[in-house]
């Protein structure tokens, strides 16, 4: 749990993925079109990555990855992100944590 | 001269007995042969005649009608769980129609807002059900959803990730709705803008499920040592594939939160007319697809 907080306190927008993934990857190319750099961790190449994982699913992050934080907040998994997107907070979420500036 | 004893005469009646016996064995095995034969025959026209049935409910279920199945389930293609949807989605079909007519005709008397806010809100909430529908019928199969068959064949040309487009309907929508606030305008197209970003994700992320598992199947086929090296390369590979077939039904059922969440947020940023407006001008755009389908089906061919 430690390592998720830090991890995800280090930058303005986290994700934390598995490598074989592929929602994790649609979530990435959002935050890329975006104009965000999230800092990405792949449990899966993460030494304590089966801890992490754990400490994910309780904070309620269902399934496990993609788990998105902004600003060292967590946000929630793919479908917190889309929801989201589309009411237009994620932006202003970004926006806030100077993740992105428009 | 032989002599003729009763030890003969009893040989002789037992040499016809047996004749009669066999004569009667052969008659009996022809008229079997003749009954198997005609048996046959009657199965292989039934068997047409089913095939026949079951092109023409095929053909009929695309053209949008409502057909009651009883039995027989394990014909459907997909089994039973694709049967069980496509009878809860003409349902559901049915009930959007009545409550759209019943939106249409408070909308035509003028009715005020608090009556239309009812029957829209009533309608969002059926939209709820059929993603709540499609969500579980994704967890039974996926590829059902996936193929758009329990849709009209215009419905599936246009179809992404097992439903409609969401900024395609918006693009529709928003010389409809007309006159709209400055505020409103934004927020339209901002949506608009979400929502395709939203659409390219996902789309993308489908691409990458596409890409990984066609190397899980065409990777190190060859070059094992010995055949067990080989069927334990396959068996891995196609347990590695499974792995990732598994995670379809997470697509479609983000892509079919993408169109409830673009269906709510336009309900939010319209006035209670405008949002009427804008269900009624959604389901005509579909009528009339599902309408095509069915002049498509019904054209004359040479």
């Amino acid at each position: 749990m430690d390592r998720v907080k830090d991890l995800a306190s280090a930058k303005a927008a986290v994700i934390f993925t598995k490598s074989s993934c592929c929602m994790c990857h649609s979530i990435k190319s959002l935050f890329y079109e975006l104009g965000a750099s999230p800092a990405i961790h792949e449990l899966d190449r993460e030494v304590s990555g089966r801890e992490m994982e754990w400490a994910l699913r309780g904070l309620g992050c269902n399934p496990s990855v993609p788990a998105v934080f902004i600003g060292g907040r967590f946000i929630g998994s793919a479908k917190d992100v889309i929801s989201y997107h589309v009411d237009g907070s994620l932006k202003q979420m970004l926006i806030d944590a100077r993740a992105i500036w428009f | 001269m032989v002599a003729y004893d009763s030890s003969d005469r009893s040989k002789d009646k037992t040499d016809q007995k047996t004749l009669r016996r066999l004569a009667q064995n052969r008659e009996a095995a022809r008229k079997s042969r003749l009954r198997k034969k005609a048996y046959v025959q009657q199965l292989e026209s039934s068997r047409l005649k089913l095939t026949q049935l079951e092109q023409e409910l095929q053909r009929a279920r695309q053209q949008g009608i409502f057909i009651s199945s009883s039995g027989d389930q394990a014909h459907s293609a997909g089994g039973n769980g694709a049967m069980t949807f496509d009878v809860e989605y003409a349902r559901w079909l049915e009930e959007q129609n009545r409550q759209i007519n019943e939106l249409r005709s408070a909308v035509t008397a003028h009715a005020g807002d608090g009556e239309l806010r009812i029957i829209v809100d009533g309608i969002m909430a059926h939209y709820d059900e059929i993603f709540r529908l499609k969500s579980n019928a994704a967890k039974n199969d996926v590829f059902h959803l996936l193929s758009g068959m329990w849709k009209t064949p215009a419905e599936r040309c246009f179809m992404w990730l097992g439903g409609f487009r969401p900024s395609e309907l918006l693009k529709l929508l928003v010389n409809q709705l007309e006159p709209l606030t400055e505020q409103q305008l934004t927020g339209i197209g901002n949506l608009q803008q979400s929502s395709q970003q939203a659409e390219d994700a996902l789309s993308q992320g489908m691409e990458a499920l596409q890409q990984s598992l066609a190397e899980t199947l065409c990777s190190g086929s060859l070059g094992s040592s010995g055949s067990s090296g080989n069927v334990a390369n396959y068996m891995g590979q196609m347990a590695m594939a499974m792995g990732k077939l598994g995670t379809l039904d997470g697509f479609i059922r983000q892509a079919d939160n993408l169109r409830q969440q673009t269906l709510q947020q336009m309900n939010r940023l319209l006035t209670t007319r405008q949002s009427a407006r804008a269900l009624l001008a959604i389901h005509d755009y579909f009528s009339r697809l599902r309408a095509l389908s069915s002049l498509w089906l019904a054209r004359p061919r040479e």
